[in-house]
């Protein structure tokens, strides 16, 4: 407000002293010479500006040219070429209509216009291409498991008396699913301690052996699931004379989570603010107690993400358990002895019998598979995709009420030493003049 | 456990400022660490040794198994193609699954990488802001969906429709060796196409899908990472997006498209069941992608590990080895690269 009014004050002082007229229309001299155009009663109404990016002109060349190059694939294919198929049409379509495309937008703009646009085009369709493949994936299985999906049958029964041959009213997958849970359960629990200290080792105790540890867990991240299998066949089965079984199977699915999770966990951790941690220091907290209060529940929803995805992966993976469980048809709880099987395990042989009730089941299997890996994804983008340290409303709101809690003890806290020691010293008070409670306690 | 630990009270004289110090074990030995920090220093750097000692035993179990069989092959086991490790030396070797499992993952690098590069593209620079995070969820969601399903997918309705494709590739580019289909004659209209199923060909397409959502996932996050200033500055030159593009963006993100790649390709080697299920099982050198037959060095073990006597078993391990040993490389190539890049990016990270 004063800032206005002393810009007013120096722009319109000097001249209205000279001129009686205390007018602001005029505020510097070159303003006179203004010539204000009158108002034209025949112009049009004026148009509202486009802001949008997207012209019509632009919409009308995409649409002529996949019509022109549909048309003309379409006569092509029933007159001209030697061409069939779907894949063979869609591609020879969009070529037709890349160079279609091209010579509509060369109409109007210039080469480089045209260039532009065609990358735009052909990398929207790249995109498209990708996320089509994985919707066409997902409902290809999913139609084709449906209809053993719906006996109920399917998710309470085991194998262990049905053949092959019989309908699909019999039999079902409660030895997979079952299998699948105790394999990912025996693998959470090794890989979750391990992984997330690992993790932490890696952030907190930064010299030259963490740094090689950290190499080595990044080139394993790709460990061919297969060689994780081979390892704990050559070590547990072979070496040391156990049978296939779920534990076995749960250790070499861990050693496989094990340096995905480290890596997830480790990229998280290090996000986690340094200036936090250095406030917790600073408190005179120790190395433990900051770790386990600051560091690890800033990146709580990092951790749960890198856990969750974690497992959707080790639920998923087939060859490790294909080398490590054995093979049953009937359920087996106990994770020490006999085999086990779990879910695309399962899925995987049922595909390979020619029978097509039980490829119906294996479609069902896998289904049900993937189903599992869509909720845990759910799950894990519910918790997670927020940075450390970012809370939801529910967090911010249960942070806020602990704080004011804290605040009144304190201050109760506080009031009561006040009385029993006389005045703080000036050494300890902090710049805000609040004394410092620690060293009175 | 913790409650202990809250009455903990610093030395006098002694301020216990913790981490970061830039040598903690100096501190260690000079005695400045509590009793419950250097317990739980030692917990971290024992969890930190045990994974190292997990990581090299991995290795180690597969040399050590794989010694036998080797010693045995001696460089033959380069060499040969046929696998019937019982008939004794020469007539085991790595030759033709080596071949099939570089042929497999550059099919699905070659299909992987311009999806992958596109997507990217998209999701960085071209896509709504609105959908931009579901995008990416997707992708993420991609490499998540088990191999299984893929291979399935593959086995079931993918090879089908990719049989013209196949038969048009190899009759008007069959003088391209890789294109070459034996006992396919494009002029004798009878001629069958099951000669085109289970081909490499397909089994790099289906690998692709599940190797692309990886290199997708490392080059969208380099690409945002280009310094939005320069990308301001290119628009104030006149640039189009394009032109923006492939002067910032792309020379920018060059480390994460090699690096994105190269981890890409170190997934493809190692893919089993999909592979498994497609491949129809061949042990000699068969450069014809298109051609029915082939087999990769993960689809051997576990078709073969079943059936294999002791030292079968080992020749086994021995072609596992090689597997491990070539992904290995590969992924800390990937590695320093991608790690390259991103220290270029001035960002710490």
């Amino acid at each position: 407000m004063s800032l206005i009014e002393s810009e007013h004050f120096v722009d319109v002082t000097t001249p209205s002293l000279e001129v009686p007229e205390p007018q602001p229309a005029l505020p510097t001299a070159p303003a006179r010479k203004t010539t204000v155009v009158g108002y034209d009663i025949n112009r049009p109404p004026a148009q509202r500006r486009r802001v949008s990016s997207v012209r019509p002109n632009d919409v009308l060349q995409l649409v002529g040219a996949a019509i022109g190059a549909l048309a003309f694939t379409v006569i092509l294919f029933q007159f001209v070429a030697p061409f069939d198929g779907p894949i063979g049409f869609v591609l020879i379509a969009y070529v037709v209509f890349i160079a279609m495309y091209s010579l509509v937008v060369f109409q109007d703009e210039d080469v480089t216009t045209v260039r532009d646009r065609l990358v735009q085009v052909v990398v929207t369709s790249l995109a498209t291409v990708l996320l089509g493949a994985l919707l066409y994936v997902v409902s290809y299985i999913m139609i084709k498991g449906f209809e053993a999906l719906l006996h109920t049958n399917f998710y309470t029964e085991d194998m262990s008396d049905t053949g092959p041959l019989d309908p699909l009213t019999q039999g079902g997958i409660i030895h997979a699913i079952a299998g699948t849970f105790i394999m990912i359960t025996i693998a959470l629990i090794i890989v979750i301690p391990l992984g997330i200290a690992t993790a932490v080792f890696l952030n907190e105790l930064p010299n030259r052996f963490s740094r090689f540890v950290r190499i080595v867990v990044e080139a394993m991240t790709a460990l061919p699931s297969i060689i994780a299998g081979l390892f704990i066949y050559a070590s547990l089965i072979l070496l040391l004379g156990f049978d296939k079984s779920g534990l076995a199977a749960a250790l070499a699915i861990s050693v496989m989570m094990l340096p995905i999770i480290i890596r997830a966990a480790d990229v998280v951790i290090r996000l986690v603010p340094g200036n936090l941690k250095e406030a917790s220091y600073a408190l005179g907290s120790s190395q433990l107690r900051t770790v386990w209060h600051i560091t690890l529940p800033t990146a709580r929803s990092g951790l749960m993400t890198a856990i969750i995805l974690g497992t959707a992966r080790g639920i998923g993976e087939t060859s490790p358990v294909l080398l490590t469980a054995g093979f049953t048809a009937s359920l087996n709880l106990n994770p020490t002895s006999g085999p086990m099987i779990s879910l695309p395990l399962a899925a995987f042989n049922f595909i390979k019998n020619d029978a097509p009730n039980q490829q119906a089941r294996g479609f069902a299997t896998a289904t049900v598979l993937l189903a599992l890996v869509l909720i845990l994804f759910v799950i894990a983008r519910m918790i997670g995709g927020r940075g450390p340290g970012v809370l939801s409303n529910r967090q911010r709101r249960r942070a806020a009420a602990q704080s004011r809690r804290d605040a009144t003890r304190f201050q109760n806290h506080t009031g009561s030493t006040h009385r029993a020691v006389s005045t703080p010293s000036p050494s300890v008070t902090s710049p805000d003049g609040h004394p410092e409670g620690g060293t009175t306690s | 456990m913790t409650q202990v630990l809250t009455d903990r009270v610093a030395p006098a004289g002694e301020p216990d400022f913790g981490q970061p110090r830039p040598r903690p074990d100096a501190e260690i030995a000079q005695g400045r660490i509590s009793v419950t920090d250097r317990i739980f220093r030692g917990t971290l750097r024992a969890s930190g040794i045990f994974v190292l000692i997990i990581m090299s035993m991995v290795g180690l179990f597969l040399t050590f198994r794989a010694l036998e069989a080797l010693k045995v092959a001696g460089v033959s086991f380069l060499t040969t193609a046929e696998w019937d490790p019982d008939a004794g030396a020469g007539h085991f070797g790595i030759a033709a699954v080596l071949l099939g499992t570089v042929l497999v993952a550059l099919v699905a690098i070659f299909f992987a990488f311009p999806l992958s590069l596109g997507t990217a593209l998209y999701i960085s620079e071209y896509a709504p802001i609105r959908i931009k995070r579901t995008l990416t969820s997707l992708v993420d969601l991609m490499a998540a969906v088990p191999s299984i399903v893929f291979g399935i997918w593959g086995f079931y309705l993918l090879q089908y429709q990719v049989l013209g494709v196949s038969r048009w590739l190899t009759t008007y580019m069959g003088w391209f060796p890789p294109f070459r289909v034996d006992s396919f004659d494009p002029d004798d209209p009878l001629s069958t196409t099951t000669v085109f199923t289970s081909s490499t060909f397909i089994a790099g397409i289906v690998v692709a899908l599940m190797v692309t959502p990886i290199a997708t996932s490392i080059m969208r996050e380099v690409f945002t990472q280009a310094p939005p200033g320069e990308r301001e500055g290119a628009y104030a030159l006149g640039a189009t997006k394009w032109g923006m593009i492939r002067s910032v963006v792309l020379p920018f993100g060059r480390g994460g498209i090699i690096g994105g790649t190269m981890l890409g390709l170190g997934r493809a080697l190692g893919e089993t069941i999909a592979v498994y299920l497609i491949l129809s099982p061949l042990f000699e050198i068969q450069p014809h992608i298109l051609q029915n037959g082939g087999s990769t060095v993960s689809a051997l073990i576990a078709l073969r590990y079943g059936e294999a006597t002791n030292f079968g078993g080992s020749a086994l391990f021995a072609a596992g080895l090689s597997l491990f040993i070539l992904t290995l490389i590969i992924n800390f190539a990937a590695g320093a690269v991608v790690a390259r890049s991103r220290s270029g990016a001035g960002a710490e990270a």
